[in-house]
């Protein structure tokens, strides 16, 4: 197996012999991965208007509401694409979609 | 060695003879969906399973393109996989063809080569696996029964080397060979499993060891992937003659990627695959003894297409026929013409040559269909050039 640094992969530091075969790459790599830059409008809770009631938090396709230590949530920026999923399904509206 | 141990003789058809090196083989999972001329192999293995002679997961899936999917799935948590088809079935596989050997996986593969619809034909051509040949597979071919055997035993060796790690065909002409009996010396299965012992799969899922497989990759890193593809099936030549000679030491019946015959001093070789290579040796013999130097050349290996070795078996020749049993419609000649065509050009070796296409859906290409062709290499070598490129030989025509 070769040893591989995915973080060099990620900054382009890579040639077709250092890439693992297939691209049969040991998890988690993602994380390496900000997708948080792809955004154009970010998610923003109302504290406020939130009954942590979890939606946003099963509805996210990527992870990116944290659930914190109070039972209520927040989101995580590095890794939110900006979809809107969460902003669509909490039914306190308490997620709005802000340009960046 | 080899002239110490016993003789095992069996007599057993194309199919048969597939189907009994795989449960030799001692393989986990077959994953398959029943086609003619390939039926049999399938029907053999789940025999084998029912009745305990074989320990493996016997999958019937819905369609071709389930049942590879499921064998690249079986691959890759390490089981030896197997699983064969035909025609429209190996057509219905075509995009996981590519899949399975871009993820690496080393399953094996019978193909009972027959045509393709329309219209409807169950017989033997080569248009099937020809339209998988750019697939990054290794596809073998067999001219005999005990080809078909030896080459399925030695197809788990070559698939699952570590240098390689890519699925591998192995053709046998449908019908011709497939339900043909022919007498051929087995293994016993001491010796099978002793030249192909069963090695772990270098990234086989491991739930302690969690990977990402068929993942995506886009612009910045796809084209790497793609040129490992590339480099791999480079070195398939090598891992064959690493498997070969290990073969040879146990069976005492030895392979290379070509099986050139009478070719030292020919004026005129005819190259083929599959069953005709047979009946193309006996015509080249009865025209030695007219004196008339004909060779014959089969390649063992049609990818990845041993250049090389083409190169040096053609390159004293004077006129060169090259026989397709499939045709690449609105391309440049049949498959195995352009292949040649193309290794002729890069050596800069501009001798005469014409493409025969022959044998579709099934058409006997008998003796004589042979003779004459030989006759016709001769008397265009005597003018100095062929009339046509393309020869449609045996059609009806008017």
């Amino acid at each position: 197996m070769v040893d591989i640094d995915v973080k060099k992969i990620v900054a382009g530091e890579f040639s077709w012999k250092t890439l693992p075969p297939a691209g049969m790459i040991e998890i988690p790599t993602s994380i390496e991965y900000k997708t948080g830059t792809w955004r154009i409008e970010k998610p923003v809770i109302d504290q406020s208007k939130c009954t942590k009631c979890l939606i946003c938090w099963i509805y996210c396709p990527d992870m990116s509401i944290k659930r914190m230590f109070d039972g209520g949530v927040e989101v995580d920026y590095e890794f939110c694409k900006g979809c809107g999923i969460c902003a669509e399904v909490c039914p306190q509206k308490a997620i709005k979609m802000v340009e960046e | 060695m080899s002239e110490l141990r016993p003789l095992r003789k069996m007599a057993l058809t194309g199919d048969e003879a597939v189907a009994y090196a795989a449960k030799q083989a001692d393989v986990d999972v077959v994953a398959a969906y029943p086609i003619t001329p390939q039926t049999i192999i399938v029907e053999r293995l789940s025999r084998y399973v029912a009745d305990g002679e074989l320990n493996a997961a016997f999958i019937q899936a819905e369609s071709e393109h389930s049942a590879l999917s499921i064998c690249i799935g079986a691959a890759l948590a390490g089981a030896r996989t197997f699983t064969s088809t035909a025609s429209q079935g190996l057509a219905l596989m075509h995009e996981v063809l590519h899949i399975a050997s871009s993820m690496r996986t080393p399953i094996v593969m019978a193909i009972a080569n027959r045509a393709l619809n329309s219209p409807l034909n169950i017989h033997c051509d080569h248009s099937d696996v020809m339209n998988a040949r750019d697939t990054g597979w290794i596809h073998l071919f067999a001219n005999n029964v005990q080809q078909a055997y030896d080459l399925t035993l030695m197809a788990f060796k070559i698939a699952e080397d570590p240098d390689l790690l890519l699925p591998v065909s192995v053709n046998m002409d449908g019908f011709i060979l497939t339900h043909s009996v022919e007498p051929l010396e087995i293994l016993s299965d001491e010796e099978v499993r002793q030249y192909i012992p069963h090695i772990p799969y270098p990234y086989r899922i491991d739930f302690d060891r969690p990977l990402a497989y068929g993942v995506m990759a886009l612009p910045d890193t796809y084209m790497e992937f793609r040129k490992q593809l590339f480099e791999v099936t480079r070195k398939a030549p090598q891992v064959f003659r690493k498997a070969s000679n290990i073969f040879s030491a146990i069976s005492g019946r030895s392979y290379d990627l070509l099986t050139p015959y009478f070719v030292e001093d020919a004026d005129v070789i005819v190259i083929a695959l599959g069953s005709t290579i047979e009946t193309l040796r006996y015509a080249a013999r009865r025209f030695r003894e007219r004196r008339l130097k004909i060779g014959v050349v089969g390649l063992t290996m049609y990818r990845p297409f041993p250049e090389k070795e083409i190169v040096d078996v053609l390159e004293n020749a004077r006129c060169i026929a090259v026989l397709d049993r499939a045709y690449s419609y609105g391309g440049v000649g049949g498959p195995l013409y352009t292949d040649i065509l193309s290794t002729l050009y890069k050596n800069q070796i501009g001798v005469m040559i014409a493409d025969f296409v022959y044998g579709l859906g099934g058409r006997d290409l008998k003796l004589t269909d042979i003779e004459q062709l030989f006759n016709k290499l001769f008397k265009s070598l005597e003018v100095g050039r062929f009339d046509q490129d393309i020869y449609w030989w045996g059609v009806k025509d008017d």
